[in-house]
C-alpha cells in the first residue's frame, strides 16, 4: 500500500525536471535566418508552401487565429505540436535534406495541409 | 463524421495497445485492475488538464514548454517500465509460486503494479489530451455536424478499445509460461520506443540537437502516417527516417533494460543456490 503515496511523490519530482531543463536554454540555438510566420486560418496555412535553406535548421512561428486549437502534425518533419486558437506556437525544423516535407493540421487534416520545401 | 472516427480511433488505439500490454503482463495478479483503473482515470483527468491548459503549458521554456513536458513524462514511462522489467526479473518466479499457492496473498505484484499504473496513466493522458482538444474544437463550432462528429468519435472510440482488446486476448493465448517472456519482451521494445520519441521532443524544445542527420529512411516501405506505420510506432517504436539520437537512445534503452534484467537474474540465482545448500 505504501505504493500509493511513493509513486506520485516519485512522479512530481520528476515532473518538476523540466524546471531544470531551462538552465541549458540560456543561449538559444543559432538559426540561419529569422523565423517564417505563418498563419492558420479558417483551417487553412498561409502561405502553404513554405521555403527553407536545405542542411540548416529553421523556425516557424504559426499564428493560429481560429477559435480552436489545432496540431501541427509532419512524421516526415518529426513535429507535433498543438496550439491554441489565437495563439501562437514556435516549430523547429531541424537541418532537412533538400526535398519535401508535407505536414497538416492534425484536427483539420481536410483543409489545413502544407508543405515544407528545402532546397 | 469519418473524419472524427479516424482520428479518435487512432489516439484510442495508441494508447490501448499499451494498457493491453499492461494488461497481459499482469494477468493472474488480482488487485491489478484497481491500479488500470486508477492509471486511466488519472490519465483521463490529466488529459483534461493539459488540454485546459495547453497556451500555458505551451508557453513555459521560451515556447518549448509543450516538448519538455512530453519528453519528461515519456522518460517517466521508459523509467517505470524498466523498473517492471528489472522487479519481474528478479520477483518473477517467486510471484508465479505465491499465485499458484494462495491467490488472495499476492502481495508481491502490487509494487511493479504500481509503477506500470503510472505508464497507463501517461500514455492515457498523451493520447487524451489530444482528443479532448479534437473534441472540444468540433462542439465550440456547433451546429449540426456537431452531433454527427460526436458519434463518430464514440465509434472511434470503441473501434479502437474493441482493437486494444483484441491485441490483449490475443496475448493472452501464449501459454502462461512463455507469456512473461513475451510481454517483457514486448515492454523493452515499448520503453525503447518512447525513448527515442522523448528525444524527438527535446531536440524539438532545443534540447539535444546532435546526432538530428537522418540515418535511414524506409517511407517507401511503410509510412509512419499509415495505421501499419502509427501500430508499429506506439509498439516498437517504428520511425520512418529515423536520426542518429533516436538510434542511441533506442539501443541505449534496450541495453540498460536487458543488462540489468541480466544482472539481478544472476543475482537471484546465487541466492537461491546457496539457500538450497
Amino acid at each position: 500500500m505504501k505504493s500509493f503515496v511513493k509513486i506520485p511523490a516519485l512522479a512530481l519530482l520528476i515532473l518538476a525536471a523540466p524546471a531544470f531543463a531551462d538552465a541549458f536554454l540560456l543561449v538559444a540555438p543559432a538559426l540561419a535566418d529569422a523565423p517564417i510566420s505563418v498563419t492558420l486560418k479558417n483551417h487553412k496555412f498561409s502561405p502553404s508552401v513554405i521555403k527553407v535553406k536545405a542542411n540548416q535548421p529553421s523556425m516557424i512561428i504559426l499564428s493560429n487565429d481560429d477559435d480552436t486549437a489545432d496540431e501541427f502534425d509532419s512524421s516526415s518533419l518529426k513535429v507535433e505540436k498543438v496550439v491554441p486558437g489565437h495563439a501562437k506556437g514556435n516549430v523547429r525544423i531541424r537541418a532537412l535534406a533538400p526535398g519535401k516535407y508535407p505536414f497538416m493540421g492534425e484536427y483539420h487534416a481536410a483543409t489545413a495541409q502544407g508543405m515544407v520545401v528545402a532546397e | 463524421m469519418i473524419a472524427a472516427l479516424i482520428i479518435v480511433f487512432r489516439e484510442v488505439i495508441e494508447a490501448g495497445l499499451i494498457v493491453g500490454i499492461v494488461l497481459a503482463a499482469t494477468a493472474g495478479v488480482p488487485t491489478r485492475s484497481r491500479y488500470v483503473v486508477m492509471g486511466v482515470a488519472a490519465g483521463v483527468l490529466g488529459a483534461c488538464l493539459v488540454a485546459t491548459f495547453a497556451g500555458e503549458l505551451g508557453s513555459l521554456f521560451q515556447g518549448s514548454g509543450q516538448e519538455f513536458f512530453n519528453a519528461t513524462i515519456l522518460l517517466l514511462a521508459v523509467l517505470m517500465l524498466t523498473w517492471h522489467n528489472v522487479w519481474m526479473a528478479s520477483h518473477g518466479r517467486e510471484m508465479a509460486r505465491e499465485l499458484k499457492s494462495a491467490g488472495h496473498k499476492v502481495k508481491t505484484g502490487e509494487r511493479t503494479l504500481a509503477a506500470l499504473s503510472v505508464v497507463v496513466g501517461v500514455a492515457v493522458l498523451r493520447e487524451g489530451s489530444e482528443v479532448v482538444l479534437f473534441l472540444y474544437g468540433i462542439a465550440a463550432q456547433g451546429g449540426t455536424s456537431a452531433t454527427a462528429m460526436v458519434v463518430g468519435g464514440a465509434l472511434g472510440l470503441v473501434a479502437g478499445a474493441g482493437v486494444s482488446a483484441l491485441m490483449y486476448f490475443g496475448l493472452l493465448t501464449i501459454p502462461p509460461g512463455k507469456l512473461f517472456q513475451v510481454t517483457s519482451g514486448l515492454i523493452t521494445l515499448l520503453a525503447a520506443g518512447m525513448a527515442a520519441q522523448a528525444v524527438i521532443f527535446l531536440q524539438n524544445g532545443g534540447l539535444l540537437e546532435y546526432f538530428t542527420g537522418t540515418v535511414w529512411d524506409t517511407s517507401w516501405l511503410i509510412k509512419e502516417d499509415s495505421i501499419t506505420g502509427r501500430l508499429l510506432h506506439t509498439l516498437v517504436g517504428y520511425s520512418e527516417a529515423p536520426n542518429g539520437a533516436q538510434l542511441i537512445a533506442y539501443a541505449a534503452t534496450i541495453l540498460m533494460i536487458v543488462v540489468l534484467m541480466r544482472m539481478v537474474n544472476q543475482k537471484q540465482q546465487t541466492a537461491q543456490i546457496r539457500h538450497a545448500a
